[in-house]
């Protein structure tokens, strides 16, 4: 049953993730919350710890050699996060945050309420993180914006031709996710780019599951802007990145104000520092940016090609065997076309007394809306129980997974 | 946690229904699960001893189960001893020990009955929805 052309080698990957084996009452734990957060592997977790015991400094003020040393990487961290997502333009076009959701907060206050009025239309799609729609909707309530809403089609796609006909001249900002956190959907984000485009719309990808599991460029799908986690992508917590175009970001206010983002104060005024600076008001997260730039170079030692090969096999591996029993309803697009996840219901049990009983197997997963309470309403359910895959995942953990399920079925039938 | 009463009572749950024209009822939920609780209670003469109780609700075993057995023991008690319920009385109640995420599930049906009771006696402010 657990065969698989393995793509990745999944044992040694593993020996860096000594959390995965943890047990509980002498069971091995099966960690499927991956969408939620990933582990952390030795090599980020000895820059985090080689950071703090040989030269942890604060950046750019100090002449120091602690503060030069982390200065330097530091700021190489933004170097290595845009080359991780093919920005040209460099450190220029990184700004280190603290999630995907302050990146998304971080637009929405410099340029959303600066740029946004009555008569502006924001496009969001049905199936948005709470991270994008509750901002875009907020921020729209307190400009006179409205925003409008692309939904899904019965399999869970987003129904492009109606984005054509949503997005228009009055379309300001089109925020789209790029891989559903729900129902595993990869939208097609560079087609929706050029709608905008063409209707000199921005366009915001929500990259928090897509840029930790497979090739993302930034300027082939020509996204004005982007944003992700680091602890979705085997980094800390407490990092998050926003891309933006180089004179989008020039000419945005900043958003929030203090130390380290001016050049020149007096009493009156003060002058913006240059880019990413100028949006990296304060102490920023120096250590975090360091390691998300060590997690870069682990992802990309493995390969983006083949992470992206290993999840879609186990996520289409997960989806041929949850829906063997008829009572199991897989929400999403199609095995052979999906992100590494698959959210779905087992028939008269709630999520989260799914998820209750595969602890007690020490199977972890995520049981709830999973932010996307709305997109819940749509599938016409109140939870969701959802699996999710990272790198360290095998066949035989998805097999542990389906047992438990069967489990949960026998304890309610 | 899903010991075989659990099981029972949310499968076969206990005085499950509407009445007609309860002296008092009220809603709640717990809108991170879904979980809904609306329960119906007719009192004594006395205007105090709990005579009758019903509820409707949808949502995840612990929460359904535990409304069902809460409907059970609220018979014949007065309400000043449902007010000083707690926590403890419906972990007892449903006898295994519950994860802190799963306890607000276990608690709202008891909350439900104490907001309730609250409103009914004018201590607090008529709510439509309590929230868990
Ligand atoms: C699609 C999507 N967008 C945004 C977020 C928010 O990420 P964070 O909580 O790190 O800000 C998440 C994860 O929870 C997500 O899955």
């Amino acid at each position: 049953m657990s065969k698989q052309a393995e793509t990745l080698d999944v044992e040694r990957i593993r020996e860096d993730f000594p959390i995965l084996e943890r047990e509980f009452d002498g069971t091995q734990l099966v960690y499927l919350d991956n969408a939620a957060t990933t582990h952390t592997p030795e090599p980020v977790v000895e820059t985090i710890t080689d950071y703090y015991r040989t030269y942890n400094a604060n950046v750019h003020r100090g002449i120091h050699q602690l503060s030069q040393e982390a200065s330097v990487a530091y700021e190489e961290a933004h170097d290595r996060v845009a080359e991780f997502i093919g920005a040209s333009g460099g450190r220029e076009e990184i700004v280190f945050t603290k999630n995907t959701t302050e990146s998304m907060n971080l637009v929405a206050y410099a340029w959303g309420l600066n740029e946004l009025g009555p008569g502006d239309e924001v496009v969001l799609t049905e199936m948005e993180h709470h991270a994008s729609l509750v901002t875009w909707q907020q921020i729209a309530k307190r400009t006179g914006a409205e925003c409008k809403y692309v939904p899904i089609t019965d399999e869970g796609r987003l129904d492009m031709e109606a984005a054509r006909e949503l997005i228009t001249d009055d379309t300001a900002m089109v925020s789209v996710v790029h891989v559903s956190n729900t129902l595993g959907t990869i939208n097609p984000v560079s087609e929706l780019a050029d709608i905008a485009h063409d209707h000199d719309a921005y366009v915001f990808v929500d990259g928090a599951q897509s840029v930790p599991n497979r090739p993302v460029d930034v300027e082939a799908i020509d996204a004005d802007f982007l944003a992700f986690s680091g602890h979705k992508m085997a980094g800390p917590t407490g990092i998050g990145v926003l891309y933006g175009k180089q004179h989008i970001l020039e000419e945005m206010e900043p958003y929030l104000y203090g130390g380290e983002m001016i050049l020149k104060v007096t009493f009156e005024d003060s002058k913006w520092n240059e880019l990413p600076w100028k949006y990296e008001a304060g102490t920023p997260v120096i250590c975090q940016g360091i390691a998300l730039a060590e997690a870069c170079d682990y992802l990309d030692d493995i390969g983006m090609e083949r992470i992206e090969r290993h999840e879609a096999d186990l996520a289409a591996y997960a989806y041929d065997r949850l829906r063997e029993h008829a009572d199991v309803e897989v929400y999403g697009p199609p095995a052979d076309d999906r992100g590494g996840l698959v959210a779905f219901n087992l028939d008269g049990v709630h999520a989260h007394d799914l998820s209750s009983i595969l602890n007690d197997s020490a199977v972890a997963i995520r049981a709830g809306d999973h932010c996307t309470q709305p997109l819940h309403d749509v599938l016409g359910t109140a939870a969701s129980a959802r699996a999710s895959f990272y790198v360290y995942n095998t066949r035989a953990e998805v097999d542990r997974l389906v047992e438990a399920v069967d489990d949960a079925r026998q304890l309610f039938a | 946690m899903y010991r075989q009463q659990i099981l029972d009572h949310y499968k076969n749950p206990r005085n499950y229904g509407e009445l007609e024209d309860p002296d008092i009822e009220h809603v709640g939920e717990n809108p991170m699960c879904g979980d809904t609780i609306k329960m119906f209670v007719e009192l004594a003469d006395d205007g105090d001893t709990i005579e009758r109780v019903r509820f409707v609700g949808d949502g995840c075993a612990i929460s359904q189960a535990s409304a069902s057995m809460l409907s059970g023991e609220l018979h014949g008690k007065s309400l000043e001893t449902v007010e000083a319920m707690d926590r403890d009385d419906v972990a007892d109640m449903l006898g295994v020990e519950l994860s802190p995420m799963r306890i607000k599930c276990a608690v709202l049906a008891e909350k439900v009955a104490q907001d309730a009771i609250a409103i009914h006696k004018g201590e607090a402010d008529p709510v439509e929805t309590t929230t868990e």
